[in-house]
């Protein structure tokens, strides 16, 4: 249900190892429960994010929630063409509709994150 | 659960549709089934289905009833036919509004007065503080289930369910005794949408067999059913208020741009003092509408800052699907609220920049 190689938050963002980098988005399960997303905020590349602080804003038509980071370190790039067409997230979550990419400063946080199984538990495999 | 939240007839079919449901007004309401944006883009090119039966309905009869009414909202009930309706905000002394309603003429003895949710316990109790000779007030909110069928194929659909010739019913009439799959109900040419449509009042216990039907006759023109995430969109378009967020007791008709159904020739009503000083004098704040570059949404309460201060706060704010803009209304002094003028809005610490607009934000293409 959910992909097996990505790390995941209780905040349902998503956390995939690159090489050295870490690509982030956010999962199905919040995409839905968002749905018409209208607008998303990102840092600017450049920025430091931390572990489970918040780095940016995703804004659907009825509220606004916030983004919160899976890894600390550096953002090297965002995603540009999300922030142009950001209902990409209802369709992609997981590929096109990635955030950022961050240069960690700790790997070992992602060890502090779930594993696709736990996060399946979590959010209840049931239908919304 | 909340349990004191209470329920339409349509509970269970909302969520047999995969209703999304929220507390609103003190009822628990599908805010949307499938997408806010999907349902907002099928009332607006095809049609589609509202519960909306937690709006309040008052019966008034009595040959005080139509007295008593004109002495409460600003608007001329005075110049209603039979069968017709109008849109009024209801005062306090002071001017500020109570909420706004829909009137519906039955006959000269018997108006039925169409409330908002949230607003019905305090709408009920200031119609029983002012008690005529000759009226007798009935709160008939529970046994009316209400249905807005809304959309450019609204009216062609819903021929199909009913023998009644629906395009002689024009504009803010309506007509009793109506039957519908077999049902019988009031049709009523209103709406809160921007869009052409139907509001169906109909009994509790048909509530479902009319939904389902109407449903099942829309099904191969792409009808949906619609909740009030797009309700809130739609109207936002179409430039008409929220009672609560756009206006309220400390608002007056005329600082909230409603002006129009203010008629003071009419005679004395609650609230006509403070309107007659205003126009001579002026007011103090107005309602605008804006529009923001961006796709930053604007929420109630965020300022709105011109010439480098805040001058005032965005009451409503959402993205319009239809306009593929962000939009919404707010209230600035009457020096600042030309059509044009630039503004912005604090949106998380970060000035967004708009300009003032004109409303509506949408208006559909008339044919009649």
């Amino acid at each position: 249900m959910y992909p097996k190689e990505l790390r995941y938050s209780k905040e349902h963002e998503w956390a995939k190892t690159e090489g050295k980098r870490v690509r982030v988005g956010i999962t199905k399960f919040a995409a839905d429960r968002l749905s018409d997303v209208v607008y998303v905020e990102l840092p600017a590349v450049g920025a430091d994010i931390a572990f489970m602080q918040p780095f940016g804003v995703v804004e659907s038509v009825k509220a606004v929630s916030d983004l919160y980071a899976p890894v600390s370190g550096k953002v090297v790039e965002i995603n540009k063409a999300l922030v142009e067409k950001p209902e990409v997230i209802n369709m992609d979550p997981y590929g096109e509709a990635w955030m950022i990419l961050v240069e960690p400063k700790d790997p070992g946080e992602l060890g502090q994150l779930m594993d696709a199984a736990a996060y399946a538990a979590m959010v209840g495999e049931a239908t919304s | 659960m909340d349990d004191a939240l209470k329920r339409t007839p349509l509970y269970e079919a909302h969520r047999r549709l995969g209703g999304r449901m929220v507390p609103f007004g003190g009822w628990e309401m599908p805010v949307q089934y499938s997408s806010i944006m999907e349902e907002h883009r099928t009332v607006r090119t095809r049609a589609g289905l509202f519960d909306v039966s937690h709006m309040g309905e008052v019966d008034l009869v009595g040959p005080g009833a139509l007295p008593l009414v004109q002495r409460l909202v600003t608007s001329d009930v005075g110049r209603l036919s039979v069968d017709q309706a109008l849109y009024s905000p209801m005062c306090t002394p002071e001017g500020g509004i109570i909420d706004d309603l829909l009137v519906y003429k039955m006959s000269d003895t018997h108006l039925m007065l169409v409330i908002n949710a949230g607003n019905t316990p305090e709408d009920l109790a200031w119609l029983r503080a002012h008690p005529g000779p000759g009226v007798t007030l009935t709160d008939r909110t529970a046994e009316i289930a209400l249905l807005a069928f809304q959309g450019p194929r609204a009216e062609a659909i819903l021929q199909r369910l009913t023998r009644t010739p629906l395009g002689e019913i024009k504009y803010y009439w309506f007509r009793r005794g109506v039957e519908v799959a077999g049902r019988t109900v009031i049709a009523s040419r209103t709406g809160y949408t921007g869009e052409d449509g139907f509001e169906l009042y109909a009994q509790a216990g048909d509530a479902v067999h009319l939904w389902d039907a109407i449903l099942e006759a829309g099904r191969a023109d792409g009808v949906l059913p619609a909740g009030l995430g797009a309700r809130d969109t739609l109207r936002l378009e179409a430039g008409y208020l929220l009672h609560g967020n756009d206006m309220d007791k400390t608002t007056t008709p005329l600082e909230a741009g409603l002006g129009w159904t203010v008629k003071l020739q009419k005679g004395e009503f609650i609230g006509a003092d403070v309107l007659r000083r205003q126009k001579a004098e002026g007011i103090p704040k107005r309602l605008i509408g804006f529009t923001l570059e961006g796709r930053a949404i604007a929420r109630h309460g965020f300022p709105i800052l011109q010439d480098g201060a805040a001058t005032g706060r965005v009451t409503s704010g959402s993205f319009g699907p239809t306009v593929e803009k962000s939009i919404g209304l707010g209230y600035v002094p009457p020096r600042h609220a030309e059509v044009g003028r630039p503004l912005a809005v604090e949106i998380r610490g970060r000035a967004v920049p708009g300009a003032v607009t004109k409303l509506p934000f949408y208006a559909r293409e008339k044919t009649a």
